[in-house]
């Protein structure tokens, strides 16, 4: 863990008192737990302050978290080319809940946004242009949300009757089969057949 | 047009005639598309004003697919992003899986993780400089890169047996050690491969349409380029000498010498050259590596602990070995729960991954960082106020690849 970071973080800490919630170095990397409506304030202080200068956004994502109350995590990556350190800047998201857009500080956020509403639904206030980005034209649900099941509602094919491109409910051959590997000793949560019949005995 | 909607005094002649600007559609099958992006572009006369690329045309749900998938499972998955170059990708992957498990990777496997990224690197900027000719009308680049490229390809075929998927990184090392002779031949391969490269740059670096078409063409300021989160080329073409081999060391770059190529003005002309010059300094490395390969003759190339497998000879013998083969490839290994951003200096600029482990012997989540990504999206930006035909110029200095833009 290097002195640099350590100074980085305590410089964050004062100056952001009232947007941060919790900063800690993980495995040498700097974390900013942050609130979802000072987003835009402590991202434009990360972009401006002459310690920080974390002018590149290099990513955001979200991690979805089903069970807990504030289901999802925001993830923001910035980089300072000139101080030569990276940060990563997580929101804690309610499902529905509105978290203002970056885009007009740092124009490079706008498609990593529409990517995160695609993916995971979360909505972004004061976005340009918020459409979805890498599914289909008139695609339904959020892919990335852990409640989503990987083969997806919808298949399509070409119908030689009809001369185009036509969307199905997906019907698979062979049910979609989720290997799990994990060890029955370290905790597997399965029934293997026949497991259910030991209880009726 | 006549404003006052006098069509010269012609009986019937409409009152006022509008001029709209025109819209066209590039792509999705467009061979300047590079894959399959398709761009609505509006377009005032010749001159774009303004640009808006649909992408996910090649989606596959990479993301979603490793979360159903072991650690080791999903390592093939990252050839198939950038296939370009799909060893640098893995490579991102093996070292935010590594930096979980506090691997350390023996020294002979890190060099030949460097000579390979190296390799990978002259291979993308190989197929870039020349499809970037062919973008703005060359048609013999191509063909004289491609040869470069497909000898480059029998070298990832000795090592790992595929041409292009290759595999071939794994946490903890690299899968097998090198035939001994492929060191020779990469070797050889060095020595001959300056004269190709000069062949093309006598092709294109003084060419007169080639400058026409790429000198002062989608120019990158430096706020610009800090604005829309680029990297690699994009950044050094713009005259910030960033390099993530220099910046971040990992792997054993930091032994290495070399230079960090950078233009001067930021357009598509001082892309190409940053290129060019990269790949005399890609050669370089690779020379180095060899030289340390040969002073580390049979050493493991990996790591041996859980996340590897055992050696063969030790799986005839031991019956402990035996079972720890069978439950790495089926169970997989488990990484500690945490998160981690690996990054690597891909050929295309920063690739990176951001990796969230619950513990489990599957990823809980993975943001696969694609340098393109970015990139495209300030295609707008670029391209506004050009002319149409500087579309695919500016594009081809991008050096897009769907793999890894869509995931």
């Amino acid at each position: 863990m290097s002195d640099a970071l350590i100074d980085l973080s305590q410089a964050i800490a004062t100056a952001q008192d009232d947007a941060l919630i919790e900063a800690s170095i993980v495995r040498g990397e700097l974390v900013a737990l942050v609130s979802p409506s000072a987003v835009v304030e402590f991202v434009t202080f990360l972009k401006n302050d002459a310690n920080c200068q974390f002018t590149t956004l290099i990513d955001i994502t979200a991690v979805d978290y089903p069970d807990r109350e504030r289901r999802f995590d925001v993830v923001y990556h910035f980089l300072s080319m000139t101080q030569n350190q990276r940060i990563r800047v997580k929101l804690p998201v309610r499902e529905g809940e509105i978290v203002p857009s970056i885009s007009e500080i740092i124009p490079a956020a706008n498609w990593f946004e529409r990517e995160v509403f695609d993916m995971y639904g979360i909505l972004f206030s004061g976005h340009p242009d918020l459409r979805r980005i890498l599914t289909d034209y008139g695609f339904r649900g959020h892919p990335l949300r852990k409640d989503f099941p990987t083969t997806g509602y919808v298949e399509v094919r070409y119908d030689e009757a009809e001369k185009r491109v036509i969307y199905e409910p997906v019907d698979l051959v062979q049910e979609y089969r989720q290997f799990d590997f994990m060890s029955p000793w370290e905790g597997a949560e399965y029934i293997l057949p026949g497991d259910e019949l030991a209880k009726e005995i | 047009m006549m404003d006052d909607g006098n069509m010269g005094g012609l009986p019937g002649a409409p009152a006022e005639q509008k001029i709209r600007n025109f819209n066209i559609n590039f792509g999705p099958q467009h061979p300047a598309a590079h894959g399959v992006l398709r761009m609505v572009l509006e377009l005032d006369g010749e001159i774009v004003e303004r640009c808006d690329p649909h992408i996910g045309l090649l989606h596959r749900g990479t993301e979603k697919l490793m979360e159903s998938r072991t650690y080791l499972q999903n390592l093939p998955y990252f050839d198939r992003l950038d296939y370009v170059s799909p060893m640098n990708q893995e490579h991102a992957w093996c070292l935010a899986i590594e930096r979980l498990t506090g691997t350390d990777v023996p020294r002979r496997a890190s060099l030949i993780r460097v000579l390979y990224c190296e390799i990978g690197r002259i291979l993308n900027h190989l197929l870039n400089i020349t499809t970037q000719a062919m973008d703005v009308g060359a048609l013999t680049p191509p063909l004289w890169g491609f040869e470069e490229r497909e000898k480059l390809m029998v070298f990832y075929e000795r090592a790992c047996g595929a041409r292009l998927h290759a595999a071939y990184f794994r946490p903890g090392g690299v899968h097998q050690d090198l035939p001994d002779d492929l060191i020779e031949d990469i070797f050889a391969w060095t020595e001959t491969f300056p004269a190709a490269l000069k062949d093309i740059e006598d092709l294109l670096t003084e060419n007169r349409i080639f400058k026409q078409r790429n000198v002062d063409i989608g120019v990158v300021s430096q706020q610009d380029a800090l604005d829309y989160g680029f990297s690699g080329v994009m950044v050094r073409g713009s005259g910030m000498a960033w390099d993530l081999r220099r910046a971040q060391p990992y792997e054993c770059y930091d032994e290495m010498d070399f230079q960090i190529p950078v233009g001067k003005n930021g357009d598509c002309y001082d892309r190409y050259l940053c290129r060019v010059e990269e790949m005399r300094e890609s050669l370089k490395i690779m020379r180095q590596c060899l030289e340390k390969l040969d002073k580390t003759k049979g050493q493991d190339v990996l790591s041996r602990g859980k996340i590897t497998p055992p050696s063969r000879a030790d799986m005839k013998t031991s019956m402990e070995a035996l079972i720890h083969h069978f439950k790495l490839y089926t169970e997989g290994f488990h990484v500690p729960e945490g998160e981690i951003y690996a990054a690597v200096e891909a050929p295309k600029g920063e690739f990176g991954v951001y990796l969230v482990s619950d513990g489990t012997n599957k990823p809980y989540k993975a943001k696969l960082k694609a340098p393109g990504y970015p990139h495209l999206a300030a295609m707008d930006y670029l391209c506004r106020g050009h002319q149409l035909a500087d579309v695919s110029a500016i594009l081809g200095s991008l050096d897009i690849v769907f793999g890894e833009v869509d995931r």
